[in-house]
Formats: structure tokens, sequence, C-alpha cells
């Protein structure tokens, strides 16, 4: 018997939504991590273990963690800093990924702590400096609006050396020794403003990779939704047919490397579901073509956003997927996008969402 | 013994830790570094990189506004204060 975990990180902490592998009844914990505010919630296959990235206003980033599914929470930011005399801070922790024995966290201003011991301690692992572009983000006077950071880290399950991490505003980049030396990945890209950078100068919203095949990857960027077939090293856009270029959210099917999905917004100042109709967007070719996924979401006054972890997916036979909005709803579908159900409302806002299948 | 008072926001990240507690220090980073050594990790909770109080972090003593290297008289009662924010 297994049970199905969705991880749900809000602006008020994290909950847990609870199934079994049917997913059809849900039940809700939480809210845990003391109310913090939590960007970014993963279960780590290899331990067992949650691990939450949150950052407090008043107390400063940190990442809790939960080695009994979300039973009890202990947090540490201990080593995950900036040295006093470096003149960066570290205001926020955003994004985590699991990798072997080791746990990464992306930060801004951009770097990426490891720790080594189940998220007791930590230490820098890179701020990816001498990377084109970086002398910009380490600059405040030349930063873009808003806050820079390692927004999206995307492992390879296959190799824990090998992973890729994205800066805000500036691009992708790929290691493939643990983190030592990058490479930029955004070739193809479309940007619509001017770089100083023929590499970098992109707005890679969300990277996702296809676990049935390494080479796909897939990008919700800032302008358009694109296709890699190689691993990342070249980008083609697979917009057409979609409502808008613009949204956060991408999520790839476990078994259909061609079947991909994303949350189109409005690209205003809303960045919402246009004309008030919940939707998530199909293809199954790759981006050749794409279908409205509306049955069972709400399509009157629905205005929804969903931020780039707000979509996940699972890794059962029958697919499911969960959308997490920025206004507290969780919507899921147990039979790959075709039909769904609200699961949770009146959350806080919603930061990310992830899913477990584990053993009980 | 100065006596320091800690926010709500505060003390459930610390078992044992209470909002009341006095504290043998010298100055308000010296009181804070006190109350590191019994509940690891509670500085930096409250001090940043520089090192700096965090932002939305304020410290009273005897009821003036204070820095980390605010002095501490004998019976100083010193108040932290989690600022207004978020909402």
């Amino acid at each position: 018997m297994s049970r199905t975990l969705v991880l749900v990180g809000t602006r008020k902490g994290c909950f847990v939504l609870e199934s079994d592998a049917s997913r059809r009844d849900w039940t809700l914990r939480g809210p845990y991590c003391e109310g913090w505010p939590v960007y970014h919630a993963i279960f780590d296959a290899g331990t067992g273990s949650i691990y939450a990235a949150a950052a407090s206003e008043w107390h400063g980033s940190a990442v809790w963690r939960s080695r009994d599914l979300g039973e009890t929470w202990e947090l540490s930011s201990e080593g995950i800093s900036y040295p006093d005399d470096d003149g960066r801070k570290v205001s926020k922790v955003s994004t985590l990924m699991a990798a072997d024995d080791r746990v990464l966290v992306g930060v801004e201003a951009p770097g990426i702590f490891q720790s080594a011991d189940g998220g007791e301690t930590w230490s820098l692992l890179t701020t990816l400096s001498g990377q084109p572009g970086s002398e910009a983000w380490d600059d405040p006077k030349t930063q873009p609006p808003g806050h820079l950071g390692i927004s999206n880290l995307v492992p390879d399950p296959d190799d824990p050396a090998h992973f890729w991490a994205v800066v805000q505003g500036i691009g992708a980049y790929e290691t493939t020794d643990g983190g030592s030396t990058w490479t930029p990945r955004n070739r193809g890209l479309r940007r619509d403003w001017p770089s100083d950078w023929e590499e970098v100068g992109f707005c890679v919203h969300k990277l996702v990779r296809s676990p049935s095949d390494g080479q796909r990857l897939y990008q919700q960027n800032h302008v358009g939704m694109h296709r890699s077939d190689d691993g990342g090293q070249s980008w083609q856009e697979i917009t057409e047919g979609l409502p808008s270029d613009f949204g956060f959210a991408a999520a790839v099917h476990p078994h259909d490397r061609d079947t991909f999905y994303v949350v189109p917004l409005d690209p205003g100042h809303g960045r919402v579901m246009p004309e008030g109709k919940a939707t998530v967007w199909r293809t199954k070719d790759g981006g050749s073509s794409w279908e409205p996924l509306r049955r069972g979401l709400p399509q009157e006054g629905a205005h929804l956003g969903v931020l780039r972890q707000g979509m996940a997916v699972d890794s059962l036979d029958s697919a499911g997927l969960y959308v997490g909005t920025s206004t507290g709803q969780v919507f899921a579908s147990v039979d790959e996008g075709d039909t769904w159900a609200q699961v949770a409302d009146y959350l806080p806002g919603i930061s990310s969402v992830e899913v477990a299948v584990v053993d009980s | 013994m100065a006596d320091v008072r800690l926010p709500t926001t505060l003390t459930p990240l610390f078992p044992g830790l209470s909002r009341r507690v006095d504290v043998e220090a010298t100055t308000v980073i010296g009181a804070i570094d006190e109350l590191e050594s019994q509940w690891p990790g509670l500085r930096d909770r409250l001090v940043g990189e520089g090192p700096t109080l965090r932002t939305h972090i304020h410290v009273y003593v005897d009821r003036e506004r204070s820095d980390l290297d605010t002095p501490l008289e004998p019976r100083s009662r010193v108040d932290v204060i989690a600022a207004i924010s978020g909402g």
C-alpha cells in the first residue's frame, strides 16, 4: 500500500495533502514550519525526509526538515550565509534539490549551498562566479527590478554530479562536475529585450527534464514555451497554439517525453489565467499542438495565478497532476489532466507544490 | 543579569526557550551570543550578515532603540521586538 503526499509550500507555512494510490480522497495536515513563508518543499526519496526552504521577514532564511513525513520539524541555517565582508546577503532560500547523499538549496543573492548531513549544516557550493552575467547579478546597481536568485535546480537522477541551475533573469546553466564548473544552456531561446551577452540574458521561469528521456527538456520562459532535444544545448520555441506566451509553471509527463503541461497566464500585471477560466494546457506531441484541459476546473470568475513551483506530476502509471494557486486552491487530476477535482481551498497563497509516492 | 524579553515568533523554534531570560552580558551582541550558547541557531534568527540586526528585529535597552554593540548595565531590560512586517 502506498501513500501519496502532496507537499504544499505557502505564504504561511507548509501543508501536506495525503491520499492513497487511488488519489480520490485527501486529508490536509498543517500548517507546519511555524507559519514561515515556504518557497519550496520537496521529498528526498533517498532518505525519506521532507525539506522546506523558508524565509521569515523577521528571522531570516532557513531550511526546515522533517524525518517523519511532516509530523515533526526542525530548522537550520547553519552555514547558509555569505561571509560578513562579502557584501552579498542571503535574503531568501528559493529552491531545493535532493541528489544522492546531499541536499542543495538555491538562494538569493544567487548562490547554491549544500548539506551532506541531512540539512543540519550547510556550506557554500558555488555562486557561479565568473560565468557570463555574474558581474551583473553581483552588482546591485545593474540588477533588473526585483530580486535575483537561483530559482530552479533540476537534477539528473542518474548522475548526482550533473544538474542545471536557473538564475532569474539571466538563464540556465549546466554542470557535470557537481557544481565546480558551469556552461550556459540558452541557445535558441527567445528574448524581447537587449542583452550585453549572447549566451545569457534570458528569463527562464521553469525548467523541467523528462524522466523518460534525459535529453528532452522543456521550459516555460518569460516569453514562450521551449523544448530541447539535446539536453539543453539548443532550444526551439513551441508556443504556437497557446493563448499566451507567458506563465510560470511547467511539468513533464513521467512516462512520455512528448507530453508536457503548462499554465499560460496573462503577461501583464495580472498574471492570472486568461478570461477567468482555469485551464491547464497539454501537448502530447512535444509542442506541435496543444489542448486545453478544463473538465473539473472553475470556468467562471477564476482569476487564478500559479507560480513557478506551483505544478507537479507524480510517478504513478496513470500520472497525477497537482496545481496550487496563489489564492490557496489545490487542483488534482489522476488521469493525466483529462479531468480535475479541487482537493484543497482556503490555504494561504501557494508558492510550491511537489508530490511523493511512498510505501507505507 | 540583564532581563531579556524575546518575541513570540522566536520561542517556538527552540525547545525550552521562554519569553523572559536572565543573561549575564555586557553588550547586546554578548547577550545574544550567550543565548546562542544555550540554544544553538538562535543568533542566526536575530543577526544577519555584517553582523547586523535583521531588518525587522528591533532591540531596545532600557526603552532606548539599540544596536548590537550597545552596552548593558547589570540590571538592564532588553526588549527584542519582531517589528511590524508581513500580514
